[in-house]
């Protein structure tokens, strides 16, 4: 039943973000306004209730079977990518490189900058699987 | 005698939604298995495979994409609950967001402008045309955002959304290594850069590596989509394509 409760909460939230977004002309999808509005009222409750923690693990301990449907779409578009394939793929691996090595490299230089005191402090106190060493020095 | 009665079987088939919902399911419960049996490897990452899989499928049976997405659109559905679901472990790691807010919004708007920024500069660098350009740019958003965006800047939205899966997978399957290579050990760090460039599909990778990791990588995801939505075409305008 938790599991059920928390489903129909996901979906609850989802659909007010979606009629939220087009009542008001937002340029953003609507799960995302949803993803926001319930980490307020998680804020706001002070916890994430047992029914809301099942069914997020439930749906995002798969994460990327969700995107298979998708991704066979490839199929429909062979011949534009195909007649364009240098330029989608060079740019497309490149750039998604570039990105997560800027991005990394940005938030491990701000990272220390802004917070080193009180991230070391964290992260030494509940850090399960991470800091491994280069924290600690 | 036999025969028609396969077929009718068939055309009984392909016109329920039962089928593709079934084989997106026995494809990805296939890969995932291959996945654990090469050690977690990212080379083998589960989208990938059952994608490959599956189309292949759909080709040797001469299927229709849009026959198989009737079925498959069930899965793809949830992606909506599954982007709301992500407000729950972001709750759970409050107190490093709370340590962290800085870094992380000034990386997350840096890592937004670099990723359509260098994607739209690359793609115009080796000669694709506007529309492949537009289709790129938001490549590393999540994949309903991405199509709106697309939309609207004239790309064209189904491709932007296999654009965003091969992105989400390449970023899944080089980004652990890329980071080992950079020397990067805090999860916090790797779980921004790998949500900000690949999306869901990295989310999914960096729930593998740590619920950290992946909790950062949900939160970069969900706020990359925001700010795409609002950076993207504001900077296509800007550089006047």
């Amino acid at each position: 039943m938790a599991f059920l409760n928390g489903i129909t909460l996901l979906l609850a939230y989802q659909l007010i973000g979606e009629v939220a977004v087009r009542l008001m002309d937002l340029p953003i999808p609507g799960p995302v306004l949803g993803m926001m509005m319930l980490f307020i009222t998680l804020l706001i409750r002070g916890y994430a209730p047992e029914s809301i923690s099942a069914a997020s693990s439930a749906l995002l301990s798969h994460l990327s079977l969700l995107f298979v449907p998708a991704g066979v779409g490839m199929m429909v578009h062979f011949d534009r990518i195909a007649s364009e394939w240098l330029p989608i793929t060079l740019a497309l691996f490149f750039s998604t490189l570039i990105t997560m090595v800027a991005t990394a490299g940005i938030m491990q230089l701000t990272s220390r900058w802004f917070a080193p005191k009180s991230l070391q402090a964290d992260g030494s106190r509940d850090g399960e699987d991470s800091d491994r060493g280069s924290r600690h020095e | 005698m036999n025969e028609p009665v396969i077929t009718d079987i068939w055309v009984y088939l392909s016109a329920s939604p039962l089928l593709g919902l079934t084989i997106t399911l026995l494809a990805y419960g296939l890969a995932y298995r291959l996945y654990l049996q090469a050690n977690s490897s990212p080379f083998a990452n589960p989208v990938l495979v059952s994608v490959a899989m599956l189309i292949l499928l759909l080709m040797v049976t001469g299927t229709r994409y849009s026959e198989y997405f009737e079925g498959a659109r069930f899965v793809h559905f949830l992606l909506g609950p599954a982007t709301v679901a992500l407000a729950v472990p972001l709750y759970e790691q409050l107190a490093r967001l709370k340590a962290l807010w800085l870094p992380v919004t000034i990386s997350l708007i840096c890592g937004v402008v670099i990723a359509a920024g260098s994607s739209i500069g690359l793609a115009w660098l080796l000669g694709g045309s506007t529309e492949i350009q537009m289709s790129l740019a938001p490549k590393s958003a999540t994949a309903p955002v991405a199509m709106g965006i697309s939309e609207t800047i004239g790309g064209i939205p189904s491709l932007t959304a296999v654009l965003v899966v091969i992105t989400g997978i390449t970023g899944a399957v080089t980004g652990t290594r890329l980071f080992e290579l950079m020397r990067i050990s805090d999860d916090s760090v790797k779980g921004i850069a790998i949500g900000v460039a690949a999306h869901g599909i990295g989310t999914a990778r960096a729930f593998q590596v740590s619920n950290q990791m992946g909790a950062f990588s949900g939160l970069a995801m969900a706020l990359s989509a925001f700010a795409t939505a609002l950076i993207v075409p504001w900077l296509v305008d800007l550089t006047g394509i």
